[in-house]
């Protein structure tokens, strides 16, 4: 089980509030991703979550318990973090089963659980290595060993992939994913890469400055976002604004279009700008287009491969029914 | 092309670093040779370097003037004693500033470190009068406490630096493992903080061992350590250089065999912090 509800919790640091008065469920088995910029208290909410930081105020219940005040090593949950985190003075196997050793199982169990765990994770050759001597990869699939041997009722992932090469990065989102299916365990996963949220959560929760702007699934967050900062956040590249008549024209203070939203023609198009940078994909194009009239920049996703220049002048449509309108306080018009 | 070491320029380097080590280690150098010499070679013009008539006979009065192995055994248990004494003391002090730290942390630690500003001898009186109102003069124990007490503030500041460099994510993460506070000291940052410990008890044996000041003024015959065996040399027999040598390279050997076998971690505890 893993049902985790967070009632109306506060955090402070001296007099700054990190986290104003919040509210949250995470179901038994969901993905949940926590993403937003740096500084919005993703990391925090996380920390709260463990016991490594005490709420100001307000109630985390775990499974229906309260666990408020429960010290970190009580609450059943386990951590991967960023730095893996790993013991250094100890080999990977008596790394991976420290918390087995803490909940004071015998030597035959704890080594059958270590084994089967390395097994997964592709480490059985590792075992009596040192963390000093793998490489990122093997130390975070280390981390994550380490937290599943103990099976807890919630796995949380503080940043775990940004350490590694982008390559690597990418094995490990499937991997983690991969997990998940598997054990069907609740997981809370903090990351700045929306990609990462897009790809892994069940469920996102975008953070800014402490407040949940929106909880959704990924489609959710991409088709209906709630205000212009979810609009902005979520998708990459990240959406168009416009302000101005051409948003006044749809009845909105502004319009949002997505990049890949906007078809470009040489010669047919109600907008119309000049090609600046241009970045080949090969399996796509974007068009960064100016001296539009309508903002400094408009951003366009061509499939394929699609040959302007720089410097040359192209016509845009966007797509009418994917419009997104927003009113003066960055709120979405429906 | 940044800095490019040629083989020049690094062989300049070598033998500069080898004039500046010799240059240091003259002084110690000249001792043991002239512990070797008659008194006469000793003090002969032009001074003789490898080519006199090596001889023992020093050593072998030295021993039968003064009882070494007792002053031996005082240094031992004074430099031990007061490192021991001080690290016990020093690791709960620096534990709690390097992961729970108080506003005032930081004035603490410039407090404590101000107190080694402060000249010894200015504090001698009083610290004499306690003493003999204590009855601590010319005893081990009084020893102890005194070295002890002056060389704390470097413990803890060597220590501090050392746990500072241990990440706390690596505590957090045994916490989430389910480790209380005791599991948490006891298997994850004593281990840890080992190296750190060895090297401030290395360097603090070798303070200890060399303090000078405290031990001669607060000692006579019983407590007194190697210091005061290479000083009862000086005085009275000052123009005996052959026999004050050989005093002086038996008080220093010990350490400085300890400290050869050591070196590597040494220089690791002196230099910690400052590279990563």
């Amino acid at each position: 089980m893993g049902q985790i509800t967070l009632n109306q919790i506060t955090k402070r640091f001296g007099d700054v509030e990190v986290i104003p008065p919040l509210d949250l469920e995470i179901n038994d088995g969901e993905f949940v991703v926590f993403v937003g910029p740096s500084g919005c208290g993703k990391s925090t909410l996380l920390r709260l979550i463990a016991g490594l930081e005490d709420v100001t105020s307000g109630v985390i219940s775990i499974d229906g318990q309260d666990a408020t005040t429960v010290p970190p090593a009580k609450r059943g949950l386990a951590m991967v973090f960023q730095s893996y985190a790993l013991y250094p003075h100890m080999s990977v196997r008596k790394n991976i089963a420290f918390p087995l050793r803490m909940a004071g199982l015998d030597k035959a169990e704890q080594d059958r659980k270590v084994d089967q765990a390395a097994a997964v994770l592709n480490l059985t050759d590792y075992l009596d290595r040192r963390p000093g001597q793998l490489s990122g990869g093997q130390r975070q699939r280390v981390a994550i060993g380490r937290a599943i041997v103990r099976e807890p009722s919630a796995f949380l992932f503080d940043e775990p992939l940004s350490n590694l090469d982008a390559a690597l990065r990418v094995g490990m989102r499937l991997e983690i994913s991969e997990l998940h299916e598997r054990l069907k365990t609740t997981m809370i996963y903090v990351t700045h890469d929306q990609v990462e949220a897009m790809t892994m959560a069940d469920k996102i929760v975008v953070l800014r400055a402490g407040n949940i702007e929106q909880v959704g699934s990924p489609l959710e967050l991409y088709k209906n976002p709630r205000n212009r900062f979810v609009a902005g956040f979520i998708g990459s590249p990240k959406m168009n604004f416009i302000e101005g008549a051409e948003a006044q024209k749809h009845g909105a203070h502004a319009i949002g279009i997505r990049p890949e939203h906007i078809e470009v023609s040489e010669t047919d198009g109600p907008w119309s700008g000049v090609v600046g940078v241009s970045e080949h994909l090969g399996s796509d194009t974007f068009f960064h287009v100016h001296e539009t009239g309508l903002a400094d920049t408009i951003t366009v996703r061509a499939g394929g491969e699609v040959g302007f220049r720089h410097g040359d002048r192209i016509h845009m449509t966007p797509r009418e029914d994917v419009i997104h309108k927003f009113n003066e306080n960055g709120l979405r018009i429906s | 092309m940044a800095r490019a070491v040629t083989t020049r320029r690094k062989a300049f380097n070598t033998l500069l670093a080898w004039s500046i080590g010799l240059l240091i280690f003259f002084p110690i150098l000249w001792t043991i040779l002239t512990s070797f010499k008659t008194e006469a070679q000793a003090i002969s013009d032009p001074p003789l370097f490898l080519f006199f008539d090596w001889t023992l006979e020093n050593y072998a009065v030295v021993q039968e003037r003064s009882d070494y192995t007792r002053f031996l055994w005082n240094s031992i248990i004074i430099a031990g004693g007061s490192t021991v004494l001080g690290i016990l003391i020093a690791v709960p002090a620096a534990w709690s500033m390097a992961f729970v730290p108080s506003k005032r942390t930081k004035d603490i630690l410039l407090w404590m470190l101000s107190t080694k500003m402060l000249p010894a001898v200015g504090v001698l009186y009083p610290i004499y009068i306690l003493f003999i109102e204590l009855g601590l003069l010319d005893t081990r124990l009084g020893l102890t406490i005194v070295l002890m007490l002056i060389n704390l503030p470097i413990i803890v500041w060597m220590l501090y630096t050392y746990f500072k460099e241990i990440p706390g994510e690596i505590l957090e993460a045994a916490r989430m493992d389910g480790a209380g506070l005791k599991e948490e000291i006891l298997f994850i940052l004593t281990p840890m903080a080992i190296p750190g410990i060895a090297s401030t008890f290395l360097l603090n044996i070798i303070l200890a061992w060399n303090e000078a000041f405290w031990t001669l003024n607060l000692t006579a015959a019983k407590a007194a350590p190697l210091t005061a065996f290479i000083a009862s040399y000086s005085s009275p027999e000052g123009l005996f250089y052959a026999k004050l040598s050989a005093a002086a390279t038996m008080a220093i050997a010990p350490i400085l065999i300890l400290g050869w076998f050591s070196q590597k971690q040494l220089v690791r505890g002196l230099t910690f912090g400052a590279v990563k």
